[in-house]
């Protein structure tokens, strides 16, 4: 597979560490009423899809950016990549 | 019909004509007592133990494609017990138990070999741990054996054990484990299920749950639906597909595994070979291909076909300890598609709705927990507890924090 980096161009997909689903980003409110119901389903549930799927992908050997990667799981086909930062920032995540 | 030599001769002296399929092709029927979904080695198995060790009648397996088309039919057919944690441990040891009497009860050739096992050791450190492992192996009623570097030597005279990285320095030996014949396993358990009574229904896809008020009643399929007091699913790769139909989200993340078999060789290769540091291992089949293989290729997929990154870094570490394999051609590869679970550990427990069962969460060793996954099915779905090996695969223990991480890796499903 072969990972469009937004800054540095197609990557292989060897150079990245996997992290999974990009829902990751969304990490609960610790002083939430329901926080440990919310923290379990964060840690340990997943919506595991088959078809389009965001997913955290770390270029380790290279710029060591976090990307959010949209790929197919039955194709392995990827249709968008994004900088995490980016992606963290549009969704309220700029402190 | 039994097979046996004598039936053999018989069928050898007059032309083959007495053998029958090894199963009916069963068409559904409107309701049953328990409905299994999925026709791989785990649902066949809880099938054959509902009947045979529980008394159970009225029973289906459903299947979407064929019986065996699945992991039970992809993998590379190691068995072995060689567990550390009491949550694990018991549990594979009782498969074990099962395989070694297993052809005799199912009256069926599934050419258990128990040809053994060998983990390699590089440093101290790891011969600490394996020593460990080996001890609570022991305690747990199986064997284990340490191994020296020369008995190595002698046992497997090919091997590279001076590679500059990963020297061989020992190796913690399973000698009761093994190698089965998977496509077997599966048409074995079939066979011994369906002469029990058990429809095996193939071609026949899970498309939904009939749920009201908190109580599964049955399953919608492609052939119509079909009623049962009581549903098992044991689809392993697919197992986060099905139950979101339940509206369930599971503890667990589709990988793919892949295998490799060479071309067939003169023996080489006695025994099972791990090297987990190098990410790979091998035995030999009984037609004579080496089939290999390592990790998982790391990201989600349901593509039953993986990438090359993972096929050289197999073929790496191939090479470092087992120069000889690089004169092979290979023959084959294929992937499968697996349900790696946050701790690693596989899943068999009720679900929040009552009367639906799960099983699943087997990562890429699910081939050797067969008979016992089948068996703790079994016991779940008749009695409604655990089967006492299997007490500690319950959904709770995330939320509980009572993890069984044998490789001590935290929620990532893919480092398991
Ligand atoms: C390459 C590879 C190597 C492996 N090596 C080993 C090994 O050496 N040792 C070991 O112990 N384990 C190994 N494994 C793991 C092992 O194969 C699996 O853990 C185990 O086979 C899973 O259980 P199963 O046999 O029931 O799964 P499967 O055979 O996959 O059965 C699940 C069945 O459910 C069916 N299904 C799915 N969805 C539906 C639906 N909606 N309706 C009806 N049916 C459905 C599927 O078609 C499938 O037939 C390996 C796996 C792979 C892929």
């Amino acid at each position: 597979m072969i990972i469009d980096h937004p800054l540095l161009g197609p990557r292989d997909s060897s150079e990245f560490t996997y992290m999974g689903d990009a829902a990751l980003i969304d990490r609960p409110d610790p002083e939430a009423e329901d926080a440990a119901q919310a923290f379990y389903e964060y840690a340990y549930l997943r919506d595991n899809p088959a078809g389009w799927h965001r997913e955290l992908w770390f270029h380790e050997a290279g710029d060591r950016s976090w990307l959010v990667v949209t790929r197919n799981t039955l194709t392995h086909e990827i249709s968008k990549v994004e900088l995490a930062r980016d992606v963290a920032r549009s969704r309220g995540r700029s402190r | 019909m039994r097979y046996s030599g004598f039936r053999v001769l018989k069928e050898a002296l007059t032309g083959h004509k007495g053998w029958r399929p090894a199963w009916r092709d069963a068409a559904p029927r409107p309701a049953y007592d328990i409905v299994i979904i999925g026709g791989g080695g785990h649902g066949l198995a809880t099938a054959h133990y509902l009947a045979r060790e529980f008394g159970q009648s009225r029973i289906a397996v459903l299947e979407k494609g064929w019986i065996g088309g699945g992991n039970v039919g992809r993998n590379t057919t190691i068995i072995r017990s060689n567990y550390l944690l009491d949550g694990n441990e018991p549990f594979y040891e009782f498969s074990l138990k099962l395989w070694e009497g297993l052809e005799q009860v199912l009256n069926y050739n599934a050419m258990v070999s128990q040809r053994g096992i060998l983990n390699l050791i590089h440093s101290d450190g790891q011969r600490d741990a394996f020593t460990r492992r080996g001890n609570a192996m022991i305690l747990n009623g199986a064997d284990a054996d340490m191994l020296s570097l020369a008995e190595i030597k002698k046992r497997y005279p090919f091997l590279n054990t001076a590679d500059a990285r990963f020297p061989i320095k020992g190796g913690l030996a399973q000698h009761r484990g093994g190698t089965v014949r998977h496509d077997a396993v599966a048409w074995g358990y079939a066979r011994s299920a369906d002469s029990r009574g058990v429809d095996i229904i193939q071609n026949c896809k899970v498309t939904g749950f009939r749920i009201e008020n908190g109580v599964c009643k049955g399953v919608e399929t492609t052939r119509g639906y079909i009623a049962a007091t009581k549903v098992g699913c044991a689809v392993a790769g697919h197992s986060s597909r099905l139950m979101s139909l339940a509206n369930m989200r599971l503890p667990i993340e589709s990988h793919v595994l892949q295998a490799f078999v060479s071309e067939g060789l003169k023996p080489v290769l006695p025994g099972v070979i791990t090297f987990g540091a190098g990410h790979f291992y091998c035995s030999q089949s009984d037609k004579g291909g080496l089939v290999f293989g390592g990790d998982i290729d790391g990201y989600n997929s349901y593509a039953q076909r993986g990438n090359l990154p993972v096929v050289e870094d197999v073929c790496e570490g191939a090479m470092a300890i087992f120069p000889m394999l690089g004169r092979a051609r290979l023959l084959r590869m294929w992937g499968g598609i697996m349900d790696m679970s946050m701790d690693g550990s596989p899943i068999i427990d009720r679900t929040h709705i009552d009367g639906l069962y799960f099983n699943g969460g087997w990562c890429y060793g699910g081939f050797k927990a067969t008979p016992a996954s089948g068996f703790a099915f079994a016991h779940l779905l008749a009695t409604d507890s655990p089967h006492p090996t299997a007490s500690a695969y319950r959904f709770d223990r995330f939320r509980k924090g009572r993890m069984i991480d044998e490789k001590g890796m935290g929620n990532q499903p893919n480092l398991h």
